[in-house]
């Protein structure tokens, strides 16, 4: 196979490394190196040596790399199946809707990679250049990077514990020749784990514009999205808001609107009042959204009068005024 | 493999069946699938003793689903006690990182390692006795959990099997490969596959939609040589039940309010015909 079977853990720069173990007690700690817990750990003996940590060789790749990109957008939620993939897309196709504006979607959902068939290119392999891997090219200004153009088959499953995860969003973000770019979506797996901290912690220096989540109205998927605001909180990264999906759902017989997710405690909204967030807006759940994303079509684009559309380019607009671009 | 003692399988030997409820994608009915799988089979006889576990750490539904929120758990001189969802009578067991966390709003932000101690600590600590069928949740992907689950079961591989949830888009069914690559490569026993949001009945004219496309599922199953197991339409009645803070009992007053309210719902028909395909097959 190709370049992913070299993908190395790279020490973390920041807390943790990626590859510590359970009980590590922190690269920072005067105990590193000498507890019980280091053990056997690879990097025992860098941080029993009391020379100075050096920082990880991959960051400064990475800064310069993405010296040329002007926006960087996370799209999180803790729960899975929200719709955070076909949002991303939804996302990435406005923005490259201007023939100017040049655009790169960075798939960092290792384990089940769906930006590919979303964008209707999962056929497509990533080829290499001498300034890197060269992203897969939608239209001409909008450029996606997946795990998913890297298996051999669509069949094979990525069986990748954190470290390795985390050698592969490296490389996703130094090695890739993502040219310049105005807007950078990165796309996350459900949860607040490996990937997440990587992908902050590899673009903290460079920046994150902001993180846009993404939720259902039932409080099952509340609950996650909870967690995941606590997260960006923790780490630092400043939220744009929030984005209900799949809100009411009108029958396409008798147009009458039912709540098939129903918001038993208030919804999004409720969600964005008790943590002060803003509601982005609200997608109606229509299900001409999943058959698109199925067949690789922008919705947006094969259904201009849906009132999902109206909405999402509402939220797009919103998001864009955040970000001071409109 | 048998003389293999560890904490973990000194544990697991007196539970008869392990049922990892698996999909490569999320949101696509896991923990509901694995709340009505254990609610079925303690329903399935007077004396059926049943567990149900959440390795999903960062993003615990179970409690919720159960109506546990804001339970705790207790530490005894023979490991953690886990939360009986059916109070006093003691027959359906639960454990999640859930009930560990001080706030239900606080993240668990950890990587790969953590997660394995936390889920050898579920495995080996938690005092599940005797017990006919633990069901296990799992988050999505292939990944951290996955292997560290099979890695610390190897000593009771034999007592272990899954069950695959997706939905019916092309989207998901992808990733349901991708875990189907997954039981066969770990050599996995799979009891079959489960379509969920299978059309939407709606409550104004009765005119079902397929919100998530239909069928998927099943020929997919087909192709796979995999058995399907049935297809579950989305069903709002549940969607409200396992969404609601009600809590699953109460004290001093009798019976047991989420199975008591889960077997009126239209779902848990159709699950029960699913629950008798694999107690025949396990039989």
């Amino acid at each position: 196979m190709i370049a992913i079977q070299t993908a190395t853990a790279v020490p973390n720069p920041i807390s943790l490394p990626s590859n510590a173990p359970e009980h590590c007690p922190g690269t920072e700690s005067e105990l590193a190196g000498k507890v019980d817990a280091c053990a056997g750990c690879a990097n025992q003996d860098i941080c029993a040596s009391s020379e100075p940590k050096g920082p990880d060789p991959a960051l400064p790749l990475i800064k310069q790399r993405m010296a040329n990109v002007k926006r960087k957008i996370l799209v999180l939620s803790g729960k899975g199946g929200v719709g955070k993939s076909t949002f991303t897309a939804q996302l990435a196709w406005a923005f490259a809707s201007d023939d100017d504006t040049q655009t790169g979607i960075m798939d960092v959902d290792i384990c089940g990679p769906s930006i590919p068939t979303i964008l209707g290119i999962a056929s497509e392999q990533v080829h290499a250049s001498s300034s890197g891997w060269s992203p897969v090219y939608v239209q001409d200004n909008l450029g996606v990077m997946s795990v998913g153009f890297m298996l051999p088959s669509s069949k094979d499953a990525v069986m990748w514990r954190g470290p390795k995860k985390n050698g592969l969003i490296s490389q996703f973000l130094k090695d890739v020749d993502w040219g310049d770019l105005d807007y950078l979506v990165v796309d996350t797996p459900p949860g607040t784990s490996d990937e997440h901290l990587s992908v902050v912690q590899y673009l903290k220096e460079s920046g994150i514009d902001g993180a846009v989540l993404v939720t259902t109205p039932q409080e099952v998927a509340l609950q996650d999205v909870r967690r995941e605001i606590d997260f960006c909180r923790k780490v630092g990264v400043r939220m744009l808001g929030i984005v209900e999906n799949m809100a009411g759902f009108v029958c396409p017989k008798c147009n009458g609107e039912s709540q098939i997710f129903k918001p038993t405690t208030g919804g999004a909204k409720r969600l964005a009042e008790e943590t002060g967030l803003e509601l982005l807006g609200s997608v109606p759940l229509d299900p001409r959204i999943g058959k698109s994303a199925d067949h690789g079509l922008s919705f947006i684009d094969e259904y201009p009068d849906s009132p999902a559309t109206t909405a999402y380019l509402d939220i797009i607009d919103r998001i864009k005024d955040i970000l001071g671009d409109a | 493999m048998a003389s293999q003692d560890t904490p973990v399988s000194r544990r697991l030997r007196s539970v008869k069946h392990i049922i990892i409820v698996l999909s490569g994608k999320g949101g696509v009915g896991k923990s509901s699938v694995s709340a009505q799988l254990a609610l079925s089979l303690y329903a399935s006889s007077p004396t059926a003793r049943v567990g149900i576990l959440d390795v999903d750490l960062t993003g615990p539904s179970i409690p919720r689903m159960l109506g546990l929120d804001g339970h705790g758990v207790h530490q005894s001189t023979d490991g953690w006690v886990p939360v009986y969802a059916d109070g006093s009578e003691a027959r359906l067991a639960c454990m999640s990182v859930g009930f560990l966390l001080k706030n239900k709003a606080d993240s668990v932000v950890w990587r790969g390692p953590k997660k394995n101690g936390m889920i050898r600590q579920f495995l080996s600590d938690v005092r599940w006795g005797e017990l006919d069928y633990l069901v296990i949740d799992t988050p999505p992907g292939t990944s951290d959990e996955h292997l560290s689950l099979l890695e610390h079961m190897a000593p009771v591989h034999s007592q272990l099997s899954s069950i695959i949830v997706t939905t019916p888009q092309a989207v998901a069914l992808m990733d349901v490969i991708k875990c189907l690559s997954f039981t066969k490569a770990v050599n996995l026993a799979v009891w079959g596959l489960i379509e969920n949001m299978s059309g939407y009945v709606c409550p104004c004219c009765g005119e079902i939609s397929n919100v998530f496309s239909t069928g998927g599922g099943e020929d997919m199953a087909r192709k796979e040589g995999l058995p399907f197991l049935g297809s579950l339409p989305v069903d709002t009645e549940l969607v409200t039940l396992l969404d609601a803070s009600e809590p699953a009992w109460m004290d001093g007053a009798p019976g047991f309010r989420v199975l008591e309210r889960y077997k009126s719902t239209p779902s848990a028909r159709i699950f029960e015909s699913i629950v008798q395909k694999i107690l025949q097959s396990s039989a």
